[in-house]
């Protein structure tokens, strides 16, 4: 069993809902991002999603886009985003999943990343600009389903569309909580109540919802209503604010703890 | 030299399909969020352009507007200067706000009005498109904001002013080189957040499908208006077309009627510095296979999928990325694409003003640079036709300093 479909199955068995942490991998370089990352998986997270710098992150607010302008600037690319998975699975059976932008894949080379990504110990791999319409060049060069691919869904998704994505989806779905990029405000709990009970309609597949999550109380509210909570921006925020201090794994470390406990004693829908 | 007939016989000329393919490249390369607004626009689109009160409503709006048809006008003391092949200049340097810029923006927000958008965005790098963009919404009373590099509004200052004239917001983009891949960026991470009532006018035949198809037919009017004025002008069709290729947009509406053909096509790229320094900005030439704003075609980029920076005198060609038809051209060998340097647009822009009382956009230098070479090695029946895609009075702070210069290196160049 996938590593991804074992922790929902074991978080379900416990009635326990999944923080999902996003880290641009090498932020600010590999030698201090492999501490912070591993901290985090000690601290409980459940699954971590590592984003592969980008040059051009359209689908990013100022923080991912400084984070990742950071990790580039130390000379990382996809090639050492697989060798600090390849690294950090010897320490952990977390699953873990590569968030990236199209090119740096299509560069790589779609039988290459598969094969590559298996053998460092990846478990999926989400895609931000590549909606079902195009992926079919990048699956159909994998020789098997080893490798989850993570498809996201919108409030601008119609419930058609919804379950064709859902259909070609494996893993989880995760759901962007509101319009505009990352590290945005204003969650709406009883809006995304709404948008997953159409998404529950079509789909049994775990639903984790990200974008505009920062504080433990907002990790409550939406562990209530989804099967994980993603939290990423807050992550890198932290990161930024503490680059050159020495216990900044032991910062990161205590964010997550903090979150993964809020998201236990979910508070109730719309309360503060 | 390829023959254009034998390579039309080999294209597809209906591209692109269904999906927005033009071969393996366009597509539809965008986030979850646009995938929705990309589709419905694709729908209104094919359903509105083929409305003839659409076509008329346009037509009418290029004609008294836009300033429509733009002259063919036969260049003949540069033609003797150079002593060879004919060329003539398609003036769309005459038309309204002073690029052919209208022509796409004008349809763009035409349809937005049908499709009952109030409020549009643009990225620009030039500027022309922006002041088309804010042109085109003070005609129907929208809102306009332009998303436009920091370097850009540095270099193009007067084309700032007259979009703020014209009554839309000029937001600065100070991320990467503050060009218009940093602009184009910042309008579609914009555009994700006021997707449910904002129409994203694109200014290229770049970006996801439908926009590559939607541009280059809002352009090809350019193509259109050649063909007939040539035969009017010469009694046959012109041996060669030239057109500077940034995202592609002029050269797109020049070729397109003229795919099927014998007609050579050529595409002028920035080669900047040259493009032996890396300073350049010349995807087709260049660049390899890769995916940008939303489409796949050819960009320039190093070995791990990182978008390099382009670099060009030219804000208009300053851009890593080409329109995914241009790169279908380039592998089916309907079309050639080439390069020039800063300095040889800059010589061409000079040319122009002495020899025939016209300055050119700095990018339409690039094609006539190109085209003055090729035409003194052709024979004189020869017909090229270049198109002047832009009046350069927006580019006098640039170009005027950098003449001065190189005036002075060939001064001390001169044996004494």
């Amino acid at each position: 069993m996938n590593r991804i479909d074992a922790t929902f199955a074991r978080l379900a068995r416990r009635n326990e809902k999944a923080l999902v942490g996003f880290v641009t991998a090498g932020d600010p370089d590999v030698g201090r991002s492999l501490p912070v990352v591993t901290a985090m998986c000690t601290a409980g997270l459940d699954l971590l999603e590592l984003g592969v710098p980008f040059s051009d992150p359209t689908a990013d607010g100022p923080v991912i886009q400084r984070s990742s302008a950071r990790a580039l600037a130390a000379g990382v690319g996809l090639v050492q985003v697989l060798d600090m998975i390849a690294v950090l699975r010897r320490k952990t059976q977390i699953p873990m999943v590569v968030f990236s932008y199209y090119n740096p894949i299509l560069a790589y080379g779609a039988a290459a990343f598969h094969r590559d990504a298996r053998t460092a110990g990846a478990d999926g791999l989400l895609v931000v600009d590549l909606p079902p319409e195009e992926s079919a060049e990048l699956t159909g060069r994998w020789p098997d389903n080893d490798l989850c691919l993570i498809r996201l869904t919108s409030p601008t998704t119609p419930p058609e569309r919804m379950r064709r994505i859902a259909s070609s989806a494996s893993g989880f779905l995760y759901h962007v909580s509101q319009l505009g990029v990352t590290g945005g405000g204003g969650l709406r709990p009883e809006e995304i109540a709404r948008q997953l009970h159409e998404l529950r309609a079509v789909t049994r597949l775990p639903i984790c919802v990200g974008f505009g999550i920062s504080s433990p109380a907002q990790a409550a509210a939406v562990a209530r209503i989804a099967d994980g909570v993603v939290v990423g921006s807050a992550f890198e925020r932290l990161i930024e604010e503490h680059l050159d201090r020495p216990d900044l794994p032991e910062i990161l470390a205590g964010r997550v703890a903090e979150l993964k406990r809020a998201t236990l004693r979910p508070a109730p829908v719309g309360g503060s | 030299m390829n023959s254009p007939q034998a390579a039309v016989a080999g294209a597809d000329l209906r591209v692109p399909d269904a999906a927005g393919h033009f071969g393996p490249y366009g597509g539809r390369y965008v986030a979850e969020t646009l995938m929705p607004a990309i589709l419905e626009l694709e729908e209104a689109y094919h359903r509105i352009a083929a409305d003839p009160q659409f076509q008329q409503e346009l037509s009418r709006l290029l004609r008294d507007f836009a300033g429509r048809p733009t002259p063919l006008f036969a260049a003949e003391r540069l033609t003797r200067h150079i002593g060879g092949a004919a060329i003539y200049l398609k003036r769309e340097d005459l038309a309204h706000t002073g690029a052919h810029k209208i022509n796409n923006t004008v349809g763009q927000a035409l349809l937005a009005r049908w499709m009952g958008k109030r409020k549009l965005i643009a990225e620009t790098g030039a500027g022309q498109h922006g002041v088309a963009t804010a042109a085109a919404a003070a005609l129907f009373g929208m809102q306009c904001r332009i998303f436009m590099g920091e370097e850009d509004i540095r270099r193009q200052a007067p084309n700032v002013q007259r979009m703020q004239l014209l009554g839309a917001a000029v937001v600065p983009v100070a991320s990467g080189n503050g060009t218009l891949k940093d602009a184009m960026n910042e309008a579609m991470r914009y555009w994700v957040e006021a997707v449910s009532d904002t129409f994203y006018v694109i200014g290229s035949v770049a970006g996801p499908h439908p926009y590559p198809m939607m541009v280059r037919d809002f352009q090809q009017i350019i193509g259109i208006e050649t063909r007939r004025q040539m035969l009017a002008l010469a009694g046959r069709l012109p041996d060669a077309l030239i057109a500077c290729v940034g995202g592609g947009s002029n050269a797109m509406g020049l070729f397109h009627p003229f795919i099927a053909d014998p007609v050579e096509l050529i595409g002028v790229e920035a080669a900047g510095s040259g493009i032996g320094t890396g300073r350049h900005a010349a995807a087709l030439c260049a660049g390899s296979v890769g995916v940008l704003h939303g489409s796949k075609s050819y960009v320039l980029q190093d070995a791990d999928g990182q978008i390099r920076e382009a670099h060009s005198i030219s804000a208009g060609l300053d851009y890593p990325g080409v329109g995914p038809e241009h790169a279908l051209l380039k592998e089916n060998r309907r079309a050639r694409y080439v390069a020039v340097t800063d300095d040889e647009a800059l010589h061409a822009f000079q040319a122009l003003c002495r020899l025939e009382g016209i300055i050119p956009a700095l990018e339409s230098a690039h094609a006539l640079a190109w085209a003055m070479q090729a035409a003194k090695q052709r024979p004189r029946q020869d017909l090229l036709v270049v198109n002047l895609s832009g009046r350069g009075d927006k580019d006098l702070g640039i170009a005027v300093p950098r003449l001065q210069e190189l005036g002075q290196d060939r001064k001390e160049d001169r044996p004494t």
